[in-house]
C-alpha cells in the first residue's frame, strides 16, 4: 500500500520537473520549484529520512522560493526561447538517460538489508550511539559528534556564501538598474493595505519563532537540529519583513545583530573545538568537556547545534535583505 | 467500539479526499482566475478539516492527537489568509472579474 | 517486485536528465539555475533511496524498545549538509545574475555574449 503511494509521489515529481522546464514564464517556474521541493520532502519522509524531509521543506520549499522571487523582481519575468541546438541537447540527454537506466540494473533493490551500504559503518553508529552519546536521534549524533568536522566545514560554506552575496549586492548599482517602479518590489515595501494578512501574520509570527526554538532544542530527541531551526526562524522574520516593510524589519532585527549572529555562531562552534584541545582532548572532542564523557558529548552537541542555528538564521536573513534592499531608488 | 471509530475515520478520510479531488477538478476546469480561487480555497479548508479529524480519531487520546489539532488550527488560519492575499493582489494588479450580464448571455 | 525495487532509481535518472537539459538547452540564466537546483534534488533522492531498509523506521532510538530495525543514518547526514550547501550556491548564483542584469540589461545568455562581442 505504501508502495503505491510512493510510486504516485515519484511520478508527480517527474511531471512537475517537466512542467518547470517547459514553461516560459519564470514566476510559474519558481512556484513549481516550490511544489517540487515539497514533493521531494514527502518522498524523503516515505523513505524514513525525517530530518532530511524537515530540512528540505524548510529550506527548499521556503527560503529558496523567497530568494528566487527576490531575484526575479530585480530581473526579467519571461524567458525567450532559443532555436539552435535544442535537438542536439535532447539527443544527448536521451542517450545519457538510457545509459544510466541500463546502469541502474546493477543496483541493489530498494530496501535490501544486505546492500553494501548497510554493512559497513552504519551498524557501528547505530550500536554505539546509545552507549557513547545516549541521545535518541542517531542522525544528530552522527552530524554533531561523529562527523562534527564536516558540519564545521558546512557552516563555513554558508558563512562564505553570505559574505559573497553581501559583497556582490552591497555595492553601487549598475547602469540598467530597475528604477521604473511598475513591476518592482515597491509593493513589498509595505503591505499595509492588506489588512487580513497583516493581522494573521502578527498572530502567527510568535508561534513560528517558538516552533523554530522547539526544533532547535529538540534536535536530540526527534527530527530537528540547527539547520531546520535556523531556516524556520529566518522564515518567520522574513514574513515580518514582507508584512511591515523591509525598513521596519531592519529596525526590529538590525544588520549589526545579524552579522553578530552569523559570525558568532561559527566562532561558537570553533570555540567548542578549541575548548576540547584546552581541556586535554583532541579538536572537537566533546568527551573532555565535563567529568562524565556521555554528558560532555550531549553538552557539546547542544552548543554546536546552537551555533549552527545562529549562523544559518543570520546568513539567510542577510541574503534576503541584500536582495530586498537592491530595489531602493536613489 | 474500535470498529465504530475505524468506520467513522474511513468515512471522514474518504469524504475529505473527495472534497480535495473536487477542488482540484474545479481549479482545472473553471473559466477564470477568481472562480478557480473560489474552488481551490473552499474545498481546501473543508478537506483538511475532514482528513485531520479522521486521523485524529485513529490516534486516540494522545500527544499526537493534540499535535494534529494544532496543525488543524494553523492550517485553518493560514489557508484562507493565503487565498485572500492571492485574490487581493490579483484585484489590485488589475485583473478584473468577469461579470455575468443578462443581456450578453444566451437564453 | 524487481521493477518497483528499481523505480526510485529510474525516477532519479529522469529528473536528473530533465534538470541537466534545462541547464544546457535553455538560454535564460535563471532557468539554468532552476535546472541546477532540480539536478541537485535528484542526487539527494538517489542517496536517500539507498538508506531505506525493509521494515525499518527513522533512526531514532526509543528507550525500552530493543530489536528494532533502523534505516541507515549515514546518507541522511550527507544530504543534510548537501541541502544547505545547495542553497548557498543558489543564493550566490542569483546574486551574480542580478548584477549581470544591471550591467548588460538582459539575462539571456546569447544576448549577453553578443553584447560582449560587440564591445
Amino acid at each position: 500500500m505504501v508502495i503505491l503511494f510512493a510510486v504516485f509521489l515519484l511520478t508527480l515529481l517527474v511531471l512537475t520537473a517537466v512542467a518547470i522546464v517547459r514553461t516560459d514564464n519564470l514566476f510559474v517556474a519558481v512556484m513549481l520549484t516550490g511544489i517540487f521541493s515539497l514533493l521531494m520532502a514527502a518522498n524523503f519522509f516515505i523513505l524514513d529520512a525525517a530530518d532530511v524531509a524537515l530540512t528540505e521543506a524548510a529550506i527548499g520549499a521556503g527560503i529558496t522560493t523567497v530568494l528566487f522571487l527576490g531575484a526575479l523582481a530585480l530581473t526579467a519575468e519571461y524567458e525567450k526561447s532559443i532555436s539552435t541546438g535544442r535537438w542536439l541537447s535532447l539527443g544527448v540527454v536521451a542517450v545519457t538517460t538510457l545509459i544510466l537506466i541500463y546502469a541502474t540494473f546493477d543496483k541493489p533493490r530498494l530496501g535490501d538489508p544486505q546492500a553494501p551500504v548497510h554493512l559497513h559503518v552504519a551498524p557501528w553508529y547505530l550500536e554505539q550511539t546509545p552507549q557513547l552519546i545516549d541521545i535518541p536521534n542517531v542522525v544528530t549524533a552522527v552530524l554533531g559528534s561523529f562527523r562534527g568536522y564536516d558540519t564545521l566545514g558546512e557552516l563555513n560554506v554558508i558563512l562564505t556564501a553570505c559574505i559573497g552575496v553581501l559583497f556582490i549586492l552591497g555595492g553601487r548599482r549598475g547602469q540598467y538598474s530597475p528604477s521604473d517602479g511598475t513591476k518592482s518590489l515597491s509593493t513589498i515595501h509595505s503591505l499595509r493595505h492588506h489588512l487580513i494578512p497583516k493581522i494573521v501574520g502578527h498572530f502567527l509570527i510568535p508561534f513560528i519563532i517558538l516552533f523554530g526554538f522547539y526544533i532547535q532544542f529538540h534536535g536530540e530527541y526527534g527530527p530537528g537540529g540547527g539547520f531546520q531551526a535556523g531556516a524556520i526562524v529566518a522564515a518567520g522574520i522574513i514574513l515580518y519583513a514582507l508584512l511591515e516593510g523591509e525598513a521596519q524589519a531592519l529596525r526590529a532585527v538590525p544588520r549589526s545583530a545579524l552579522m553578530g549572529m552569523v559570525v558568532g555562531g561559527a566562532m561558537l562552534y570553533g570555540a567548542v573545538g578549541i575548548a576540547g584541545i584546552a581541556l586535554g582532548g583532541n579538536f572537537l572532542d566533546y568527551s573532555v568537556l565535563t567529568d562524565n564523557p556521555v554528558a560532555g558529548q550531549q553538552i557539546g552537541i547542544l552548543i554546536i547545534e546552537l551555533g549552527v542555528g545562529l549562523t544559518v538564521c543570520g546568513a539567510l536573513l542577510l541574503i534576503f535583505h541584500a536582495f530586498a534592499a537592491r530595489e531602493e531608488t536613489d | 467500539m474500535a470498529l465504530v471509530i475505524d468506520i467513522l475515520s474511513w468515512i471522514l478520510l474518504t469524504v475529505g479526499g473527495a472534497f480535495i479531488f473536487i477542488g482540484g477538478l474545479g481549479a482545472l476546469r473553471l473559466p477564470n482566475f477568481y472562480t478557480r480561487m473560489h474552488a481551490a480555497s473552499l474545498t481546501d479548508s473543508m478537506g483538511s478539516i475532514l482528513i485531520l479529524l479522521g486521523i485524529m480519531l485513529q490516534a486516540g487520546w494522545s500527544l499526537a492527537a493534540f499535535k494534529l489539532l494544532a496543525i488543524l488550527v494553523f492550517l485553518l488560519l493560514t489557508g484562507p489568509t493565503a487565498s485572500y492575499a492571492l485574490a487581493n493582489s490579483a484585484l489590485l494588479s488589475g485583473l478584473k472579474p468577469e461579470y455575468f450580464r443578462p443581456d450578453n448571455a444566451e437564453k | 517486485m524487481e521493477l518497483f525495487g528499481l523505480y526510485n532509481y529510474w525516477v532519479f535518472t529522469v529528473v536528473l536528465m530533465i534538470g541537466f537539459y534545462a541547464v544546457i538547452a535553455k538560454g535564460n540564466l535563471i532557468k539554468k539555475l532552476i535546472g541546477l537546483s532540480i539536478f541537485q534534488s535528484a542526487v539527494f533522492l538517489l542517496y536517500i533511496t539507498m538508506d531505506k531498509v525493509d521494515g525499518g523506521t527513522a533512526p531514532i532510538v526509543q528507550k525500552g524498545v530493543t530489536d528494532q530495525v533502523f534505516s541507515n543514518p549515514l546518507p541522511q547526514v550527507l544530504i543534510l549538509t548537501a541541502i544547505v550547501v545547495g542553497i548557498s550556491t543558489t543564493a550566490l548564483g542569483l546574486a551574480i545574475v542580478v548584477r549581470i542584469k544591471e550591467a548588460y540589461g538582459t539575462i539571456e545568455e546569447q544576448e549577453v555574449q553578443s553584447l560582449d562581442r560587440d564591445q
